[in-house]
């Protein structure tokens, strides 16, 4: 027969890329080694060296700087911190320092730079409001951009696939499409009974948009060839837009979803700053408002912790959708 | 379903004065002109023309893909009004879904339908010989082994009548040797009407029972020729080198139609 340039089919395409995408990362055993002395040394010093002013919670963060210490040298003995020993050294060597700098010299200006302890404290204290307000963050983004995504792949489905819809629809994208979310605030916080529906509204158009064009776009590009084999075998309308031009479309669909999840994130913050009275940004807002900076900066660890744990979910979903594709993007 | 010992009854034509056109930027350009055309259940027909000239248009009509603009085309008596399972149309490339396993490419006329037949694609898969690639992406499958995937795909549906769109025209010349046998074998034991465009007129003489020769655009017939000496049939064999000289001198003219042969 015409085995010509077979590949066997064990190859699985994630495990080609991964081995020709880019070369594994191992640094010296010595790195390995040096990761979690260098925390129990600032462990030390934080413990030992006086504080400058009358700081909270320094025997926690000792406390907590010798557990990661004694964690990390766990994992260097079974062999498990390997490509990310650098990281951990370099982290523990900046946690010490700024210890240093901070607490025990005061070096930086006091109401805006914290000290690392400040920082725990916030999440030792208030750790019951920063936990609701990600909460309702999450509620109010997940709602969003969720029903703007769905609407905006059915939308941009249409699009693709009728003329009537196309005559009818293409207009308003156009005019509405590319104006940011944000601009129409004052308008909806008027229209809408309430502010949280408002946000959610807006955080559905924000990812809406995006989601519509590509998907749009996707399906359009469509190859005729595609639905031309399935309607020779009987295939209707249904399965033409669920079972080809959907699937084909999807590496473009997601495109729009990352974009999508990028304008949400954004709208999210700034309808939380403006006028939903709950969440991160509210949060934020109000400490702000309080000068009491060290929550401000829990609030942006936290709010950062939830958008790169959202990305990475959204790239684990296309990683599983498009495993067929040859290779992609690794985040 | 598919099995080399349960041939399906064969589908006739019978296409009486065909003619189509596109509407093009520049007017209508009119691709077919008063085609007429009987195909008796089982045969092997080749469609040999010059490129552009049509005849991928034709079949494109038998399939039930688009109307002609006049005249008309039934299957065993019946007006073709659009696609059916049992007139299946393969390409020249092989337009696998790239989202399918090769196993749920082949699947795909049953999933249309609703059937659920592992055993039925699993004999498919035999057939063309690719039972170690199942769970394989498109993507890592050679020309031809796609090609056959898709060859699989087609015949899963028991089609009466296979419309050929030159299916070798991209592959290279072993694979295409190879995938020549392979066809006519199959069209010999699944028992369903051929007809297939190609412009291999080396190809024609060796697989079909019927050569359709095609002028320029807009397609007009001009000879049918029947190949009736027996089978093995030789690439070396005289009586095909001076009938292929014969074909290769009429598209060159294209001009004087021919009586049947």
């Amino acid at each position: 027969m015409s085995n010509s340039q077979t590949i066997p089919a064990s190859a699985s395409p994630t495990a080609s890329s991964a081995t020709t995408g880019h070369l594994a990362f191992a640094p010296a055993v010595f790195w390995q080694w040096l990761a979690g002395p260098v925390w129990l040394l600032a462990a030390l010093v934080t413990w030992k060296l006086p504080d400058r002013d009358d700081f909270p919670d320094t025997g926690q963060f000792a406390f907590l700087l010798f557990a990661v210490g004694l964690c990390l040298l766990a994992l260097t003995a079974i062999g498990r911190l390997r490509e990310r020993a650098p990281w951990a050294l370099v982290l523990g060597l900046g946690l010490g320092a700024w210890e240093v700098m901070q607490a025990k010299f005061l070096l930086l200006p006091r109401p805006f730079f914290g000290t690392p302890q400040d920082l725990l404290d916030v999440f030792l204290t208030d750790w019951k409001r920063l936990g609701d307000s990600l909460l309702h963050s999450l509620l109010l983004l997940v709602i969003g951009y969720v029903s703007g995504s769905v609407l905006g792949i059915i939308t941009g489905v249409a699009l693709g696939r009728s003329h009537h819809i196309r005559y009818w629809v293409r207009p308003i994208m156009r005019l509405i499409g590319p104006l940011p979310p944000v601009a129409l605030l004052p308008l909806t916080f008027v229209i809408f009974p309430s502010t949280r529906l408002a946000g959610e509204v807006l955080m559905a158009l924000a990812a809406g948009f995006p989601v519509a064009v590509l998907t749009w776009s996707g399906v359009s590009a469509v190859d005729h060839a595609y639905y031309d084999v399935a309607r020779t075998m009987g295939a209707g309308d249904r399965f033409l837009v669920l079972r080809v031009a959907l699937p084909a479309a999807t590496p473009q669909i997601f495109v729009g979803l990352f974009m999508g999840l990028g304008a949400s994130f954004a709208m999210l913050v700034v309808a939380e700053m403006l006028g939903v009275k709950s969440g991160l940004g509210f949060y934020m807002q109000w400490a702000q408002g309080w000068a009491a900076y060290p929550n401000m900066y829990a609030a942006l660890i936290v709010m950062s912790l939830m958008c790169t744990t959202l990305m990475t979910l959204l790239f684990k979903l296309r990683d599983h959708c498009l495993k067929w594709q040859k290779n992609g993007l690794k985040w | 379903m598919v099995t080399s010992s349960q041939p399906v009854p064969p589908l006739g034509l019978t296409l009486s004065h065909l003619s189509h056109s596109y509407e093009m930027p520049s007017g209508a350009r009119s691709v077919l002109d008063d085609v007429s055309l009987d195909v008796e259940p089982g045969e092997f027909i080749a469609l040999i023309g010059p490129s552009g000239c049509g005849k991928s248009t034709l079949l494109r009509l038998v399939a039930g893909l688009e109307t002609p603009d006049t005249g008309t085309l039934l299957a065993d008596g019946a007006s073709i009004t659009g696609p059916d399972p049992s007139r299946i149309i393969m390409f020249q490339d092989p337009t696998l879904y790239p989202w399918r396993t090769v196993h749920s490419n082949i699947s795909l006329g049953l999933d249309i339908r609703g059937e659920k037949n592992p055993e039925a694609v699993a004999a498919a898969i035999r057939l063309v010989g690719l039972e170690e690639f199942s769970r394989a992406w498109p993507h890592q499958l050679s020309g031809g082994m796609a090609q056959r995937v898709a060859l699989a795909r087609a015949l899963i549906n028991s089609p009466r009548m296979l419309l050929l769109d030159e299916p070798l025209g991209k592959l290279d010349s072993l694979t295409r040797l190879a995938m020549q046998t392979k066809l006519y074998r199959l069209w010999k034991s699944q028992g369903f009407t051929a007809l297939m465009v190609t412009h291999d007129v080396e190809e024609a003489l060796l697989l079909a029972s019927r050569v359709i020769v095609f002028s320029p655009r807009p397609a007009r017939i001009l000879a049918d020729i029947h190949v009736d000496w027996p089978e093995p049939r030789h690439r070396e064999d005289p009586r095909l080198q001076s009938l292929r000289a014969h074909i290769l001198e009429q598209l060159e003219t294209g001009i004087s139609p021919l009586a049947t042969a």
